[in-house]
């Protein structure tokens, strides 16, 4: 979707605000956002895809007002009670409804290490054909869709080259939604500055983009 | 997307009435402790909040506070640019490490004992004299946790995603970090599976320096492609 969130070439932001010797977390609470979103994930009701796409459904107000860990936590309420681990009700009052059943938590002490070090699943997976070549230019779709995409605007449209062929990775467009992984190649693609931002931009500069094979089209 | 925009909506209303109703629970004084995090204004609510969520997850079986603990401990502790300033030093005094760290990074880095989510698709990235790279995360925060931790809020916030794609030379002079017209610059969006890791220039007045002595010089920012790696009698200025 064309959210707040694809923030690419967006102007007017300011400086980049620095803290020097900044700490992992900057709160007690911070911290606790970001375990419980992984315990969370371990009972495997969402995927990564669809975490990412809860925080573009915000509204861009909240977007940019809340604070990175802010947005996660609105996430977590929402998930839990809209993939049914816990009622609005429960979430409201803070307690268990009365007799509700005790689970056993999907990830513990024993487990967290190696959930921890799970990546996410790629392979060169033969079956899979490439539609790009490595050398090939190619042009990135011209696609907005109301859904999730890992595709920025600011590349649509933009032509670039094939540097590299990362193998086969799940379809974010469809797995956050549940439609199937769609497993396809990811690719490097380099597009110039001044393909991307015009005759103003340097000539030597690039940047490189990851992207999925339905990115992209033959020029 | 009908659906997901009639889900969008109610769980605004509803996230509405939660924070209201923190916020009654909170005492009156509680708004004045508001942190400020860059322009973004973070309510004393939250840890309110996220306390009640996680006793109700506890209580519900559906979270282990242990398993909760380790966790914060591995991310405070155990993952940090240290990590991958040891990747680094080890491919300024080893040739051969930095030849398979540039070919197969997750293998390189695995070597030293570095493996974790979010780095099993490493790429690393040589600046040089005449290249210069530099790795954001336009559309959310995509970081290389095993080698670097979890990024710092100036990653995630809105003047560097923004900018960094746009304007990669002004935000590096802003970093301090000043680049002839004759470099080229990379900019690597990682929007995809795939983390990126710069390998820095060696400064100069280093050649005799251990590998442990190297890689206290490495600083993240260098590593994210911000700035150099500052020459030994400078190191520490940031």
């Amino acid at each position: 979707m064309n959210g707040v969130h694809d923030m690419g070439g967006q102007q007017g932001m300011g400086p980049v605000q620095y803290e020097r010797d900044e700490p992992v977390f900057h709160a007690w609470w911070e911290s606790r956002v970001y375990v419980l979103n992984r315990a969370l994930r371990a009972w495997r009701k969402w995927n990564l895809d669809t975490d990412r796409h809860a925080i573009e459904l915000l509204a861009p107000v909240d977007y940019l007002r809340m604070s990175y860990y802010e947005r996660w936590l609105n996430r977590l309420e929402t998930h839990v009670v809209k993939y049914g681990l816990v009622t609005k009700e429960e979430l409201e009052s803070g307690k268990a409804a009365p007799g509700s059943a005790k689970a056993t938590p999907a990830l513990t002490l024993a487990t967290s290490a190696g959930w921890l070090s799970r990546g996410i699943p790629s392979s060169d997976d033969p079956r899979v054909r490439p539609s790009f070549k490595v050398g090939q230019r190619v042009r990135a779709r011209n696609i907005n869709p109301l859904g999730h995409t890992r595709l920025p605007r600011y590349a649509r449209g933009k032509t670039g080259v094939v540097r590299r062929d990362h193998g086969v990775y799940a379809f974010p467009d469809t797995n956050a939604h549940f439609q199937r992984e769609q497993r396809q190649h990811v690719y490097s693609v380099q597009f110039t500055a001044s393909e991307l931002w015009g005759d103003g931009a340097s000539r030597r500069d690039s940047v490189y983009l990851d992207m999925w094979d339905d990115y992209l089209e033959r020029v | 997307m009908a659906e997901s925009d009639k889900n969008s909506i109610d769980r605004r209303d509803f996230l509405k009435g939660v924070a209201a109703g923190a916020v009654a629970a909170a005492s009156p004084g509680t708004m004045q402790a508001q942190q400020d995090h860059g322009h973004q204004v973070v309510p004393s609510d939250l840890t309110l909040r996220v306390k009640a969520l996680e006793s109700l997850l506890v209580e519900k079986g559906l979270v282990d506070p242990a398993a909760l603990d380790a966790l914060v401990d591995t991310m405070e502790h155990k993952v940090g640019p240290r990590n991958g300033a040891r990747v680094v030093a080890r491919a300024w005094v080893d040739a051969d490490y930095k030849k398979r760290l540039l070919a197969d990074a997750p293998a390189a880095i695995a070597e030293l004992g570095y493996r974790s989510g979010q780095g099993d698709h490493m790429i690393v990235v040589e600046n040089g004299p005449r290249v210069h790279n530099l790795v954001v995360c336009t559309l959310c925060s995509c970081y290389p946790w095993p080698v670097l931790g979890l990024p710092p809020v100036w990653y995630k916030s809105a003047p560097y995603r923004s900018r960094a794609v746009i304007d990669p030379r002004g935000i590096l002079k802003e970093f301090g970090t000043q680049l002839a017209d004759e470099v080229e610059v990379r900019v690597w969006d990682s929007t995809a599976e795939l983390r990126y890791l710069v390998l820095p220039e060696r400064p100069a007045g280093s050649e005799r320096m251990t590998e442990e002595q190297l890689a206290a010089l490495v600083t993240r920012d260098a590593m994210i492609g911000v700035a150099r790696v500052a020459p030994p009698a400078r190191a520490g200025d940031r």
